[in-house]
């Protein structure tokens, strides 16, 4: 396993979120419940696991390759493109703003180096990555493709032919994670349309499956690296991230109403409060 | 031009034959099918070319993304399936993860238009132009005949970005010669006239032709323009064959609401209005029957086009 330093990757969280909380209320507009809820899995992949070059190619050939498929998340996925060096922090100021490249959803359009594919329309990004893992194959490219999808996200059609495809086709350089935070716009995904047993379901499609609590960067890292050494044994990979949504923000957390809200002038406050500045705020 | 026929072959096997060429030629080129690969004409590519064939399944949705996926990496992904199921049971996928994406993907579309024929208007899409020119950056091609299709499927794999390729089932008669180059967005004139001009694509080229010919025995000269590009449109020749004839006829298989007809009336609404007749289906669905049959009652026929010719004569 990659070596790391727990205590810096932690303050790299700490900072994560409070950019999360101050560009969705800059502009009064944004997700960050479900940004707060992923920070760790970024961190992860980011920091940690992915083998990656921030001199951004669109082909990203012999590096791995990260796709966002549930686009909302966007707060969390900007702070840690620009964390991690693909442009600079300062242009978090211009998240969801016109003539920026941050778009409210990730986008190609504008440039943004890090951003492979247009997401926000849901479930889409799984069948792309497996297009992004199917061509490293026939570059006999060894690097693996890496998926985040939202639980609600399950309920689009396209992700069930997705998931029959890749293991049909015995798409095995492709990790896929869900962010199980029970939780979507109009409520509890339980109430809103049940998911069953999500375990069960992806293994009947012929995933192996792993889980994890995503909010303990330890077991987060160590679960990703688990299933790199499950890649290449003719299986698709999904992880079944349990998360809670506005993790680390603890007004946030406890229901869906922080799905796509952003806090007013006092609510940031006390969340800043709950989070200390590490890395400078942008 | 004298408008030979050459033969009569259906325009999806010149897509077949073009795609197979193309695997000789450009070992980037994949191929992509949904279930449908005696109908698209592709055996020939998935037999020699196995390793760069990919069976998707009954599921347009899953296949469109994941061509949008391969072209990260540098391939250049061509689709396959009807027309119907490339375009509107498709359109968000095709939307947001290739056009507004601007991924490199090739939308390869048989089975347009009414002459499908018997499976009727579930599967005969007359809104497909429409939807994919209204796409930012898409570019949008319908030829003629087994030629020109055969010729616009190599042209489109040299160019980068995503293309909607459009062709259809029935044998219809070749005309176009082999060697005729094809270029994208520039339309290819067939006749010289001074009279009318008869901007026509797809399946209503014959048709066109048949009826410039029947024109020429009243005595009338007829400006003959293959639109094989819908967009981006050839405004040049076409604003030039206007400032000529000063009156047009357009001739499609599609709605007249976002067919090409509608593309070269907004172009003339702002840069030289003249009288102006749609040779296309008004705002109903097709039906089960022989696609002959089926062009005759929707007024896709040569006669219509004679007909709207006579009507746009008298409003010039």
């Amino acid at each position: 396993m990659k070596e790391y330093n727990l205590e810096s990757l932690e303050k790299f969280t700490n900072q994560v979120r409070r950019d999360i909380v101050r560009m969705v209320h800059a502009q009064n507009s944004g997700h960050p419940g479900g940004s707060l809820g992923c920070v760790e899995y970024f961190t992860a992949i980011y920091k940690v696991i992915m083998n990656h070059s921030t001199n951004f190619s669109m082909d990203g050939k012999n590096e791995d390759l990260f796709f966002l498929s549930n686009g909302h998340i966007s707060p969390v996925f900007y702070s840690v493109l620009a964390r991690t060096g693909y442009f600079p922090v300062k242009e978090l100021n211009t998240f969801r703003k016109i003539d920026s490249r941050l778009q409210g959803h990730p986008t190609t359009h504008e440039g943004l180096p890090g951003v492979r594919v247009a997401s926000g329309s849901l479930g889409q990004g799984l069948s792309v990555a497996i297009g992004a893992a199917t061509t490293k194959k026939l570059n006999k490219d060894n690097s693996l493709v890496y998926t985040l999808h939202g639980d609600g996200e399950l309920q689009e059609g396209q992700i069930w032919e997705a998931a029959m495809y890749a293991s049909a086709k015995k798409i095995d350089n492709l990790i896929s994670t869900i962010d199980f935070n029970g939780r979507q716009i109009d409520g509890d995904v339980d109430d809103v349309l049940s998911l069953g047993n999500l375990d069960e379901k992806w293994k009947a499609f012929g995933w192996k499956t792993l889980s994890c609590n995503g909010n303990n960067l330890q077991e987060m890292i160590a679960t990703l690296e688990t299933a790199k050494g499950l890649t290449g044994k003719n299986q698709p990979i999904m992880i079944l991230m349990k998360t809670e949504m506005g993790y680390g923000i603890d007004f946030m957390m406890g229901s869906h109403k922080w799905h796509g809200v952003a806090p007013n002038d006092e609510q940031l406050e006390l969340a800043l409060n709950q989070q200390v500045e590490s890395l400078g705020d942008y | 031009m004298k408008f030979e026929i050459l033969g009569n072959k259906d325009t999806r096997s010149g897509f077949g034959d073009g795609l197979t060429q193309l695997g000789k030629s450009n070992l980037n080129v994949v191929a992509l099918c949904a279930d449908l690969t005696g109908s698209l004409k592709m055996n020939d590519f998935k037999d020699q070319f196995p390793e760069r064939f990919f069976q998707v399944g009954i599921a347009e949705a899953n296949m469109m993304g994941i061509a949008a996926g391969m072209t990260i990496g540098g391939k250049i992904p061509f689709t396959g399936t009807f027309a119907n199921f490339s375009t509107s049971r498709v359109y968000d996928q095709v939307r947001q993860s290739i056009a507004y994406s601007g991924k490199n993907v090739k939308l390869c579309a048989s089975h347009a238009g009414l002459t499908l024929g018997e499976d009727g208007a579930t599967h005969q899409v007359l809104e497909d132009i429409g939807m994919m020119k209204m796409l930012p950056g898409m570019t949008v091609i319908n030829p003629c005949d087994y030629n020109q299709t055969k010729a616009a499927t190599i042209a489109i794999a040299d160019y980068n970005g995503p293309v909607y390729l459009r062709f259809g089932r029935p044998k219809v008669p070749i005309f176009i010669p082999e060697n005729t180059p094809f270029e994208i967005g520039k339309a290819l004139l067939l006749q010289k006239g001074t009279d009318v001009s008869i901007f026509a694509t797809g399946h209503l080229v014959w048709e066109a032709v048949e009826a410039a010919r029947a024109l020429a025995k009243e005595g009338l000269s007829v400006e003959l323009i293959n639109i094989h590009t819908i967009k981006p449109l050839d405004n040049d020749s076409i604003l030039r064959s206007v400032a000529k004839t000063k009156c047009v006829v357009t001739a499609e298989e599609h709605q007249i609401a976002g067919g090409m007809g509608e593309s070269i009336a907004q172009l003339l609404a702002i840069s030289h209005p003249v009288p102006m007749e749609f040779v296309a289906v008004n705002d109903k669905f097709g039906e089960s029957g022989k696609p002959a049959d089926l062009m005759k009652k929707y007024g896709l026929h040569s006669s219509d086009i004679i007909k709207a010719t006579h009507r746009v004569l008298k409003r010039k």
